[in-house]
């Protein structure tokens, strides 16, 4: 099925680099300030971008009104729809789906706006200042055409319509379908289910989205540095849209302050940009203030489940059914679509469980909102966050213990690979094995009696379970978006020893954060047979290697990583034919290690340098023919990707007078296959749990029935701090997996497991009082009317 | 109207004429002084990524105008250590993995120390209240107020 054979022997025993907690390399000018940033580039004699968005939900532009701006100190351009209609052509997230409206998207509103927050003009200044202030002098009348705040609202008869071309507001629907639902829940012995919503949040990087188009005057050329996680796609869109070839179009992403999918899709900013830049023939830059990367940056979840299992007697779960309703925003977004959000809940649902029946549907809603797009764990949090629910309601109405009807309906060792009722395939992952590690690294018998002696005091405590599994690393058999014409199954590394003997690999993943710098150099190391500290590691650039996608759906160790193995193979392989013309040795017998070609079992070696002297330098040592270049390119293609897959189990205490969630233990069992670096590893692990965290109890943006933004600020929008988030442990179970190097792909999952495992240790807590959990996050106000409620309740 | 602001920042004295009065000191830093190490998430003093010390002070650059930092002593980021040369804290951070995308980092190293110059830090909690002004959205902070612990360790022992 895959290319790849199983990791050998030999592997196994030699890597000194790959395994090992190394010291990034990225640090050092991370740390002292000499990082590179989109927003720290400094072209030449820059122009600034400062963009009015619409205050209006859903309006006709009338009239817009540029003169008094045009004329302001530092303008050197106002531009509107209407003036840049010419420069390029709209940008269409295409997909095969059946029922599926694709929305294209433009670099500014045209006619009419859908958001609160859309681009609608731009201002070229020579300073942001200066290009702020003549915001205030453009005049736009706009004719209101009634906004609609939440998707109920959109399907319901008579609604305005967003797009009138697609001709409703349901830019997608799908079913999903495997045996008999109906039947199989009327024979169940219990029935469980609910209404479960997961609110609208901000994925919020640290760093607002950034882009400086560099523009080169003497052959037309642009190079857009972008804080993007997928450089390569915005380099294939923008060069299509604005006709501009892969070579007069550089796209780097230089460091990039977090994503977390929020930056892993074209922006209408993007284009806007490079427009600009090309009109005015002058480079221009643009930093999002917050209130601009809060209200225009892809946003994530907003989905209502209503969803309901069945059990036999002894606990199995034996169907499930779950309609989906995503609020998909205003457009659909490039190029995933906003199919893939919604889409992916409906295909996650059965999850880590050998659920017999399914029936899944789900639309996809327009809303005048910033679009969904990619959010860290893509749909498996809220599929996750509903089937550990119904799991846990199972349970209580079976008396089952949480830990125990995981462990009857988990696919076991011995069955895998295993097709899920949605019809994903596992491929074998350790899912027992890490509900097992999780409960025993939280000492769950003894938890359970601590919560019993808390309840006796009267304290609100309480244990939660998640398990979940997740598909990484996916390759061409699978597109990462439903029906997406993208190839997202392959990366390449391209590997060189320069006539220096310096080793540069080159890929075309992105890093913003996760560390590839280093984890990359280090499998390159461990496969080529260099030093570590030898290996310079080029990412993120459109120029290094012919095509590339970028870091997202948690694929560049699985993808970037086999490219390296492959490629620093083929290296090897013509270092070792070299050396043995220069030892005068067989070539299998030469090992290569630490930068040097060795005759196995004597002293004689050759240096990289040596070698690279001989091939590019020395016109004598070397025939002619054995001059090859040192170079290897490999594209790798894992075919079908790899499972990754965890339990989480959190105990939480909640103040009945404050209603505050307060989490005292945070345990995580995951299993990623062999960890390159099991520092990096842990790291991402705990950022995950943080924004799960924010996802359980924090984060929520609203939006009032107007379409307009309650939540705009960091006051607002509150994000964990450093004392909302607990110590975290993590234990690691490293099942062999069948792609190159046997890596899985790992950042997101904390983001999946911590939300359903949180709401069950609420839902735990609450339920002496009667209380369930359905809806996320559950904020102290939340959680105080549910306790109202409950009073009530027993006061009747 | 403009005005000229001098500074000392990293032990370097600047003297820039024509400076706005609107100017933040945050893009007087970074757009003045070409100090990019200095970073801006909010714009509204809330993430902490533009923390500086002000006379001896942490403060949000973002919230301070290049005028009121008239005759003031600053040290950013840059001015902690040098890539070939990390001071302790900055080598603290490295050690525990306490940053990934590191947009966040040149904050927490200036909260940092300041939180280990003026504080006892007795407790991993008393950390975390000290860096509950800047927000992280990455690392989960764990690792963090591990490095910032360690940090306070070779402070001490150094002392001693």
């Amino acid at each position: 099925m895959s290319s790849d054979r199983r990791a050998n022997p030999s592997d196994v025993l030699r890597p000194r680099n790959v395994g090992a907690p190394i010291k990034r390399t990225e640090d050092p000018r991370l740390l002292t300030g000499n990082g590179e940033y989109t927003a720290d580039r400094k072209p030449d004699r820059p122009l600034h971008l400062a963009f009015l968005r619409s205050g209006q939900p859903h309006a006709r532009i009338e009239r817009i009104d540029t003169s008094a701006a045009l004329g302001a100190p530092g303008v050197i351009a106002v531009l509107t729809a209407d003036d840049i209609a010419d420069d390029f052509k709209p940008v269409i997230p295409f997909s095969r789906m059946p029922n599926y409206h694709a929305t294209p998207i433009v670099p500014l509103a045209s006619r009419k706006v859908r958001y609160v927050g859309e681009p609608v003009v731009a201002i070229v200044a020579t300073s942001r200042y200066l290009a702020e202030d003549a915001l205030e002098l453009i005049e736009v009348d706009y004719e209101p055409l009634g906004a609609i705040s939440r998707a109920e609202l959109a399907i319901a008869d008579g609604a305005p319509l967003l797009h009138e071309e697609a001709g409703t507001n349901v830019l997608l629907a799908r079913e999903f379908k495997k045996g008999d639902v109906g039947a199989d829940l009327k024979a169940a012995a219990v029935r469980v289910g609910g209404r479960f919503e997961m609110t609208r949040k901000a994925p919020l990087a640290m760093e607002p989205r950034s882009y400086a188009a560099e523009y080169e005057k003497r052959r037309d050329a642009i190079t857009l540095y972008t804080s993007s996680n997928i450089p390569g796609i915005v380099r294939d869109a923008v060069s299509e849209s604005l006709g501009l070839p892969g070579h007069r179009l550089r796209v780097v992403a230089p460091d990039v302050g977090g994503s977390f999918g929020s930056k892993g899709s074209l922006y209408p900013e993007e284009l806007l940009i490079c427009i600009a830049a090309r009109k005015l023939r002058r480079s221009v830059k643009w930093t999002a203030d917050r209130l601009e990367d809060v209200s225009s940056s892809s946003q994530a979840f907003a989905e209502i489940v209503n969803a309901e299992m069945g059990f036999d007697a002894n606990g199995i779960a034996t169907s499930l059914q779950a309609d989906v309703i995503g609020d998909v925003g205003a457009f659909s977004i490039y190029p995933w679509t906003c199919g893939l959000e919604p889409v992916q809940v409906v295909s996650f649902l059965p999850g880590p469980y050998k659920i017999g029946s399914y029936r899944g549907v789900v639309r996809g809603v327009a809303t005048c909102k910033p679009p969904t797009g990619p959010y860290r764990g893509v749909g498996r949090p809220i599929s996750t966050f509903v089937t550990e629910r119904l799991m846990d309601l199972g349970a209580a109405a079976l008396g089952v213990d949480p830990l125990e009807i995981r462990r009857r309906n988990l696919v076991r060792a011995e069955e895998f690979p295993y097709r899920i009722a949605s019809g994903i395939i596992w491929d074998k992952t350790g899912f027992t094995e890490c509900l097992d590690a999780a409960a025993e690294a939280v000492g769950y018998g003894q938890l359970r009696k601590l919560q019993a002696e808390a309840r006796k005091q009267g304290r609100l405590f309480g244990i939660g379970i998640a398990s979940y599994a997740e598909l990484t690393g996916i390759g061409s058999r699978i597109a990462v978006a439903p029906g997406m014409p993208i190839n997202t199954g392959s990366e390449t590394a391209k590997i060189t020893i320069d006539s220096t003997g310096a080793i540069t690999a080159a890929f075309g993943v992105a890093s913003h954060g996760q560390g590839l710098e280093t984890t990359l150099a280090q499998i390159v190391a461990d496969d080529l047979g260099a030093r570590f500290e030898d290996v310079r590691v080029i990412q993120g650039d459109s120029d290094e290697v012919p095509m590339s996608t970028g870091t997202y759906a948690s694929r560049s160790a699985v993808l970037g990583g086999g490219a390296a193995k492959h490629a620093s193979k083929i290296l090897q392989e013509k270092i070792k034919r070299v050396a043995s013309h220069l030892l005068e040795a067989n070539a299998d017998d030469i090992e290569v290690t630490e930068g040097r070609a060795i005759v196995l079992g004597t002293d004689r070696a050759v240096t990289f340098k040596q070698i690279a002297k001989a091939v590019y330098s020395d016109m004598k040592t070397l025939p002619v023919e054995a001059r090859e270049e040192l170079t290897a390119t490999y594209t790798y293609d894992p075919i079908n990707g790899t499972t990754a897959a965890a339990t989480h189990i959190a105990a939480v205490e909640v103040d009945p007078a404050t209603c505050f969630v307060r989490i005292l233990k945070f345990v995580v069992a995951e299993d990623c296959g062999r960890i390159i670096n099991p520092m990096i590893v842990d790291g991402q692990v705990h950022g995950g749990v943080a924004q799960g965290i924010g996802a359980a109890l924090l984060e929520e943006l609203i939006y009032d029935e107007d379409g307009q933004l309650l939540t705009a600020s960091l006051v607002d929008y509150m994000i964990p701090s450093a004392p909302e988030v607990p110590l975290m442990d993590v234990v690691h179970i490293e099942s062999e997996s069948a792609v190159a190097g046997g890596f899985r792909g790992m950042g997101e999952g904390g983001t999946i497991g911590a939300p359903a495992a949180i709401a069950n240790a609420i839902a735990d807590a609450l339920s002496p009082l009667g209380i369930g959990v359905s809806i996320l996050p559950m904020t102290p106000e939340r959680i105080f009317k549910l306790m109202e409620q409950a009073k009530g309740r027993e006061d009747e | 109207m403009t005005t000229e602001v001098s500074v000392t920042v990293n032990g370097e004295t600047y003297h820039v004429p024509d400076v706005e009065p609107r100017l933040l000191l945050s893009d007087f830093l970074r757009d003045l002084l070409g100090l990019t190490g200095t970073h801006v998430g909010c714009e509204h003093g809330v993430c902490g990524a533009c923390t500086v010390l002000v006379n001896g002070d942490s403060v949000r650059s973002c919230l301070m105008l290049a005028v009121q930092a008239n005759g003031a002593e600053i040290i950013t980021v840059e001015g902690l250590g040098s890539p070939e040369e990390l001071n302790v804290l900055q080598t603290e951070f490295r050690e525990h993995h306490g940053l990934q995308c590191g947009f966040c980092t040149p904050g927490m190293l200036m909260t940092g120390e300041d939180l280990l110059r003026k504080y006892p830090l007795a407790t991993d909690e008393d950390i975390r209240e000290g860096l509950s002004g800047n927000l992280c959205r990455c690392t989960g902070y764990q690792n963090i107020v591990a490095a910032i612990r360690s940090a306070a360790v070779k402070r001490t022992e150094k002392a001693s």
